[in-house]
């Protein structure tokens, strides 16, 4: 037996094949538009995952570090290092400011973590490039999305840093490339401030009486060289031994340090759910809209496809062709045309998603459940279809 | 025939999109291998360095100022000039201590007179006792021979105590005087002390570094009107994160690089690491001095860094630090075995600058681990070796 449908498909096939293209394409954007989402998402969790913490430990009442600022003693390390159950403990600041490279500049988040041994919390768990940071001070690893490579000097603020290694995926909840540099460094990048300000804080101390008397030499000296310091961080990072439950210690450290604690599941909650649920939820609505619009544009397609062979199916209802036959031939071309267009759409996705400048993540799954959607629509679309093939009067083939 | 074509074309289609479609799925996503690169474990030595952020400073930083409150009459030097030992830098304003010298003079002019006048009469009154000494011995004999009457030899005796007492009493009068005379003196030399004190003189050879009080400021006791330092002894104080310092000791040899010289490396050595730490900062501190001082004589303040070398270690199985990772609360490495890889913790020794860590324990030398890899591996990992990782999207 004859494919009616893989006739008429050979028939009509630049018109097939370029309503497949055009349709994947659309597709295409559609799968695009989710793994933007789910990039986002990502963005997030890789954010969490490469802290390499299991508790946050941060200022009282505030939502530190990633969602607001917090600010605590660079010694507090040492009492959270006492507490029960904690293997690894480290202090770590974050900052986003722009990150200068000779006359241009990249948005970054700087990270100051303890230019330690690898593996210790809140350093880079894994290098596409270099090495880690060795010397406690002036030394820079990039994520290699900053545009960054080995050997450039960066300035972050006051100073200068040789990059010495390359990461990738390590970006903020924001997508911005993270560059890691020394703690030390990294407290003063946050806290102190540019030559001119401090020169003029200097100025306004000395012109202030009570703090620049004749009586007590030595007084000008003590306050501003206690203005330049700076003791504070912006979390620490604390890695449980294994099987301790976080909530345990999290509530130990919360009742006698007076701090606030949060485990994985509660910054998971604080980023997805407060810092990024604008913007998530805005991509997320874009993304039904696109979907619904996909939809019907492929139904409609299909419908028409059908509707501009309504004299051809006259003619096969004429000559006595069964009505399942006709009815497989508009459903067979309907999902012929939905394969295509998914695959090309996949095809076009997967070669154009490293392009973009923020990560987009296809999974497999949302693939999936793209290909279901794509059919479940040509199968409902060809139904309205089909009833208008059926509902055509063989008469209309000879009429006029 | 055209019939024929056309199929061909549309079957070559259908299979290119198709085979670009399983390449897509198998080469994204989760099915996909991870790019990485591969490291070899070699059996050599490391010489672990020690890096540090110091300022320079002086040995000796005289702050030279007065011992008592008091007016700054003249500065002779400025910032940048080199003084000998002793030279006088600055002098302090005398205020009445000029017109109270003028005085002391004057008084010791007059007692001068005095003594003068006094040493005079003492003369005066020896010559006259003498000469009533001699009339009463004279009057005595000839009282005995019956020349003279005893009214005569008596007022003769009675003259000569008188003339006795008038000279004991001048003599006494002249010394009075000269002890007056060397008390002034004294008070002048007093004067002339503190007028000297005034002088504010450099205690050894150096350069001024700060000027910080111009004529005409008061002062109060102690507070610097310059400050000198001793340029001959010159060092570096530097701070190495405690973490990161074991093996500091004096003696090292240090590579110093000044901020303001773009690289220019001197060499040094460690003076001495200093006994207390810096709680706060959680930083050792060291001095480390230059081995000949630079010509150019360093600014007081300048951001140093301090590289020390420690000796060479003895061998052991090495690999660079990227290749450590955290998997499953453990720290070790993927090693590679016929193109796949397996977790294996490792126990690690010291590290070098270069970031080549030593393996105690977990490796062998020859093993090939992973040193780099564009995402985190699990144990369910398909790997790709490449050489390097640019340019490798994923």
């Amino acid at each position: 037996m004859i494919s009616l449908a893989g006739r008429d498909i050979l028939h009509g096939w630049g018109k097939f094949t370029l309503t497949g293209l055009g349709l994947g394409l659309l597709i295409g954007v559609t799968l695009t538009m989710g793994g933007v989402y789910r990039g986002m998402v990502d963005d997030a969790m890789v954010l969490l995952d490469n802290s390499g913490a299991d508790l946050w430990v941060v200022q009282q009442e505030t939502l530190g570090p990633y969602a607001e600022s917090s600010s605590i003693y660079d010694d507090t390390w040492r009492s959270v290092a006492g507490m029960p159950g904690v293997e690894a403990v480290s202090s770590v600041t974050y900052l986003t400011t722009q990150v200068r490279r000779g006359d241009e500049d990249v948005r970054a988040m700087v990270v100051g973590v303890d230019p330690g041994i690898p593996g210790s919390p809140g350093q880079p768990g894994y290098l596409a490039a270099g090495r880690h940071i060795t010397r406690s001070h002036y030394e820079a690893v990039a994520d290699a999305a900053s545009g960054f490579r080995l050997g450039d000097e960066i300035r972050v603020r006051r100073n200068t840093y040789t990059v010495v290694g390359i990461t990738r995926r390590m970006v903020s909840s924001g997508g911005d490339p993270m560059v890691f540099i020394p703690l030390k460094d990294a407290q003063e990048a946050q806290f102190l401030k540019d030559n001119d300000s401090i020169l003029q804080q200097r100025r306004r101390t000395e012109a202030n009486p009570s703090l620049n008397r004749p009586g007590i030499p030595g007084l000008l000296e003590s306050v501003i060289a206690s203005q330049g310091a700076n003791q504070f961080v912006n979390a620490v990072l604390v890695r449980l031994l294994p099987g301790t439950d976080p909530e345990s210690t999290a509530a130990h450290i919360r009742r006698w340090m007076r701090l606030e604690v949060y485990t994985r599941e509660q910054m998971e909650e604080i980023l997805l759910g407060k810092l990024i649920a604008t913007s998530s939820r805005q991509i997320g609505m874009f993304l039904v809209i696109l979907a619904i619009v996909s939809a019907a544009i492929v139904a409609f397609i299909i419908y028409t496809l059908t509707l501009g062979k309504i004299r051809e199916i006259a003619v096969l209802k004429l000559i006595g062709t069964k009505n399942r036959t006709i009815v497989s031939m508009i459903l067979q071309q309907a999902v012929g045309l939905g394969v295509l267009g998914f695959m090309t759409g996949k095809i076009a996705a997967t070669f154009w998603a490293p392009f973009f400048p923020k990560f987009v993540l296809l999974q497999a799954r949302d693939a999936v459940t793209g290909f279901v959607a794509v059919m479940v629509m040509c199968v409902l679309a060809s139904i309205l279809a089909i009833r208008a093939a059926l509902k055509v009067d063989p008469a209309d083939a000879i009429g006029g | 025939m055209k019939r024929l074509w056309k199929t061909i074309f549309l079957l070559l289609g259908v299979f290119s999109l198709t085979g670009l479609f399983l390449y897509v799925m198998m080469r994204s996503g989760p099915l996909a291998p991870v790019p990485v690169t591969a490291a070899e474990v070699e059996k050599r030595s490391i010489a672990p360095a020690l890096y540090g952020i110091g300022v320079v400073e002086s040995g000796a930083v005289f702050r030279i100022g007065p011992t008592s409150p008091g007016r700054v009459k003249d500065v002779f030097v400025q910032v940048g000039d080199l003084v000998e030992a002793g030279q006088k830098i600055g002098v302090m304003d005398p205020v009445d201590l000029d017109q109270r010298t003028a005085a002391q003079r004057a008084s010791i002019s007059r007692l001068e007179a005095v003594v003068r006048a006094a040493g005079a009469r003492t003369s005066e009154t020896a010559a006259k006792k003498k000469y009533a000494e001699a009339q009463s011995k004279r009057y005595d004999n000839l009282l005995k021979s019956g020349a003279v009457s005893v009214d005569s030899a008596e007022a003769k005796r009675q003259e000569r105590q008188v003339t006795a007492s008038a000279w004991a009493s001048s003599n006494a009068d002249l010394q009075a005087a000269r002890a007056e005379l060397e008390r002034v003196r004294a008070d002048l030399d007093a004067l002339l002390s503190q007028k000297k004190n005034l002088d504010l003189v450099a205690p050894a050879p150096g350069l001024v570094s700060s000027r910080a009080a111009e004529p005409g400021t008061t002062v109060v006791a102690g507070q610097a009107v310059a400050e000198v330092i001793d340029i001959r002894d010159l060092r570096i104080s530097v701070r190495f994160d405690q973490a990161m310092a074991s093996g500091l000791r004096a003696g090292l040899p240090a590579e110093i690089v000044l901020r303001s010289r773009n690289g220019q490396v001197f060499s040094g050595t460690i003076l001495r690491v200093e006994p207390i730490a810096d709680p706060v900062t959680e930083e050792l501190l060291a001095k480390a001095v230059f081995d000949a001082i630079p010509e150019v004589v360093p600014p007081l303040g300048e951001l140093a860094e301090v590289t020390v070398t420690l000796p060479g270690l003895p061998d052991l199985p090495v690999v660079p630090d990227a290749a450590l990772k955290r998997w499953n609360g453990s720290l070790g490495v993927w090693v590679i075995e016929n193109g796949s890889i397996a977790f294996r913790p490792v126990k690690t020794g010291r590290r070098d600058l270069e970031g080549r860590v030593q393996i105690r324990e977990g490796l062998k030398p020859g093993e090939r681990v992973v040193a780099y890899s564009v995402k985190a591996l699990t144990s369910k990992s398909r790997v790709k070796i490449y050489d390097t990782l640019e340019g490798i999207r994923q």
